[in-house]
């Protein structure tokens, strides 16, 4: 078959059409996984909701946000206030975001009304797979370096750093970030305005 | 054109990973882990049977000045298709490999067969060839997975083999993909030879 000839007219025609189907078939694709996609992101965050404040019975609250000014710098944390099915007031989880060692990282940390920790998840992170990846395991409770039930009305720190908390081995810099990340979190749950 | 001839060569002959050299980024960054590396090579593969046989359709409308930006339309659209149904239906993919999906747009491997190959064969056969390469591709990174995770974390698929004490560390960072890819190359090229 001869091909096009590359005429002015043709070049054009022919980019437009293309990129005008493939416009249409993205949003087509779009407008079926919308929906989808929607519900994934809200289940996740159900479920970490669910897993850090340690209950499977709960209503959380439509997400607060609270502004803090960390290191001269602004910082948005996410509080969800979560009830039980009775009404009683079980604390909250707080979202926060600190730099890890490979980039953002984001945590889920539960917090019961005295403040103490309850749970927490890491909800997106970029750290070393095998090092500094471990926090979603190592700080729970039983392992190695147990935050849960703690109150970091003392800020927690590692133990290099003269703190109680045992870091991550070969990954200090990710468990710093870590801890920083959970003490952000209480100081904006604390500064919540009270209901 | 036999077809199954496609298939064999794109895995042995022209075998993206271990002969043709391409796509070595996704390559050497995917493969912490056989699952990753797999799901990599399983992703790039359903793009690439896509591009191929619709540029290959699309090869006698299109006037060749502008070859270049309509395969990267055709490609960069599929590749975002791929991306929504992955978010929407396999979140856990979507956590391990969320950053390289939308890569695969430049990924040489794709553009490379919509010119060597998609522009001038059929349709037919251009699937066949995504195909072939794609499988060739799959089987190189899980091949690279499988052997990072056994001397990194000492496990094959999530299943531990050998006590932590055993691990080489080195294999699951980035210079350790570089050392393990050297060493299956020789490999295969004095298997193949």
């Amino acid at each position: 078959m001869k091909k096009l000839e590359s005429s002015l007219l043709n070049m054009v025609l022919v980019l437009t059409g293309v990129a005008v189907v493939m416009g249409g078939l993205l949003a087509l694709v779009n407008h079926i996984t919308e929906g989808p996609i929607a519900d994934v992101n809200k289940q996740k965050l159900d479920m970490g909701i669910k897993n850090v404040m340690c209950v499977n019975e709960l209503t959380a609250s439509e997400p607060i946000e609270v502004k803090q000014n960390i290191d001269g710098k602004e910082a948005v944390f996410t509080i969800y206030e979560v009830k039980d099915a009775q009404g009683q007031d079980l604390g909250a989880a707080v979202e926060s975001t600190t730099m890890g060692f490979g980039g953002d990282l984001k945590v889920l940390v539960g917090f019961n009304p005295e403040g103490k920790i309850l749970g927490y998840t890491l909800l997106q992170h970029t750290e070393t797979p095998g090092l500094g990846a471990k926090a979603d395991q190592w700080f729970q409770k039983g392992q190695k370096g147990d935050i849960i039930g703690k109150d970091p009305k003392e800020p927690l720190v590692v133990s290099k750093d003269g703190g109680q908390v045992d870091a991550i081995t070969a990954s200090t810099i990710t468990s710093r970030a870590f801890l920083k990340a959970v003490n952000q979190a209480y100081n904006a749950y604390k500064a919540t305005p009270a209901e | 054109m036999n077809y199954i001839n496609l298939i064999k060569n794109g895995i042995v002959k022209d075998n993206p990973t271990f002969v043709l050299m391409l796509g070595m980024c996704p390559t050497l960054a995917t493969t912490t882990s056989a699952m990753n590396g797999m799901s990599m090579g399983l992703a790039t593969m359903a793009v690439l049977i896509c591009t191929n046989f619709v540029i290959s359709c699309l090869k006698s409308i299109t006037p060749d000045k502008v070859r270049i930006p309509v395969f990267i339309v055709v490609i960069a659209a599929f590749v975002t298709v791929l991306q929504l149904f992955i978010k929407a239906f396999l979140p856990d993919i979507d956590a391990a490999l969320g950053l390289f999906i939308p890569l695969i747009v430049v990924n040489c491997i794709i553009l490379g067969r919509a010119e060597a190959f998609a522009a001038k064969n059929s349709p037919i056969a251009s699937l066949f060839d995504g195909i072939g390469i794609g499988l060739g591709f799959t089987i190189g990174l899980t091949l690279l997975g499988i052997c990072r995770e056994v001397l990194g974390s000492g496990s094959v698929f999530g299943f531990t083999l050998l006590p932590e004490t055993y691990n080489i560390l080195l294999f699951v960072l980035p210079p350790g993909a570089f050392i393990m890819l050297g060493f299956l190359i020789a490999i295969v090229n004095k298997l193949r030879s």
